[in-house]
């Protein structure tokens, strides 16, 4: 199993609002950010939470996103925001 | 013979639970019962993880920053592999698979947040503070992160990078804060004394020494 994206990909965080549990905070959704890193595969929490084995595992990415990228504030602009975001949740930008 | 001290029973108000359960508490308390009841756990393994769990202190965490700030390539293996580098250090390594350390430096400031719920690395740090867990800090340190770190004494220079780290999944982070200047002298023990648990979440800079 190979990650889909690698470091330096441009991406888009899906916008979805399933009716379970999910660990895709709303503010990021529909941003677009750069992978950073891959963190390795893991189970997917969103099947754990219901006492599933999270299987097949997921590829676990840090993204990066400038914060003037997600807010309508001002904020300054060399400031970033990273977040771990698993592969379903990623699409090419 | 519970009742032959001397004291007045009219002197202070009987003691009364505080509040009433909330439905979280019912929810865990149900589901303890049931554990104990069903024999998966016994209450003196419980009782000895929850001693276990509150045993952790920060201290773990002031050891690992202490040892970076004087040995270079301890700090680069930390920065590429936590859980190998602090294993060297004789440290219980088993909850950690997933740490990972950031750096704060002249250039970059980390600071770290679990928005969903309240990640954190407690098998370095022990519990998280109460204000890591808030509403208020989760939601706001995302949105306005230099105003937070005010709040908490910290100002962050203009020309200085805040990375805000939004701890979603299995990852836990950990900031390194910059060695405080004039330390040089220090031993890694003095060292540790300067490094708090704040620091280590990222809305505090590390102790300067008191000035002798």
């Amino acid at each position: 199993m190979e990650p889909q994206f690698q470091p330096g990909d441009r991406v888009r965080i899906r916008v979805n609002y399933p009716a379970r549990h999910f660990r895709t905070p709303g503010y990021i959704q529909g941003k677009i950010g750069h992978v950073v890193g891959v963190h390795g595969a893991f189970r997917n929490p969103e099947a754990l939470a219901y006492g599933g084995d999270g299987l097949p595992k997921q590829f676990l990415y840090l993204v990066r996103f400038p914060q003037s990228h997600i807010w309508n504030t001002t904020p300054a602009a060399s400031d970033t925001l990273y977040i771990d975001i698993y592969e379903p949740w990623l699409e090419s930008a | 013979m519970p009742h032959e001290h001397p004291h007045d029973h009219a002197a202070h108000a009987p003691i009364v639970a505080s509040h009433a359960m909330t439905p979280y508490e019912k929810r865990a308390s149900a589901i303890e019962s049931l554990l104990l009841a069903k024999g998966f756990i016994s209450a003196e393994a419980m009782r000895q993880k929850l001693e276990e769990i509150d045993a952790i202190t920060p201290a773990l965490g002031t050891r690992v920053v202490a040892r970076a700030w004087v040995d270079p390539a301890f700090k680069a293996q930390l920065l590429v592999n936590a859980k190998e580098a602090i294993a060297t250090l004789g440290i219980e390594t088993d909850a950690l698979t997933t740490l990972v350390a950031l750096e704060n430096t002249s250039t970059i400031h980390n600071v770290v947040v679990c928005t969903l719920c309240s990640c954190y690395p407690r098998a370095l740090l022990g519990l998280p503070p109460d204000w890591y867990k808030s509403l208020n800090y989760r939601s706001r340190v995302v949105v306005g992160p230099r105003g937070v770190l005010r709040e908490f004494g910290t100002d962050i220079p203009a020309d200085v990078e805040v990375r805000v780290y939004d701890s979603t999944a299995d990852m836990r982070y950990l900031v390194i804060p910059e060695r405080p200047a004039g330390t040089e002298q220090l031993r890694e023990a003095e060292l540790a004394e300067l490094v708090t648990r704040d620091s280590m979440i990222g809305v505090a800079k590390a102790r300067t020494p008191v000035a002798v």
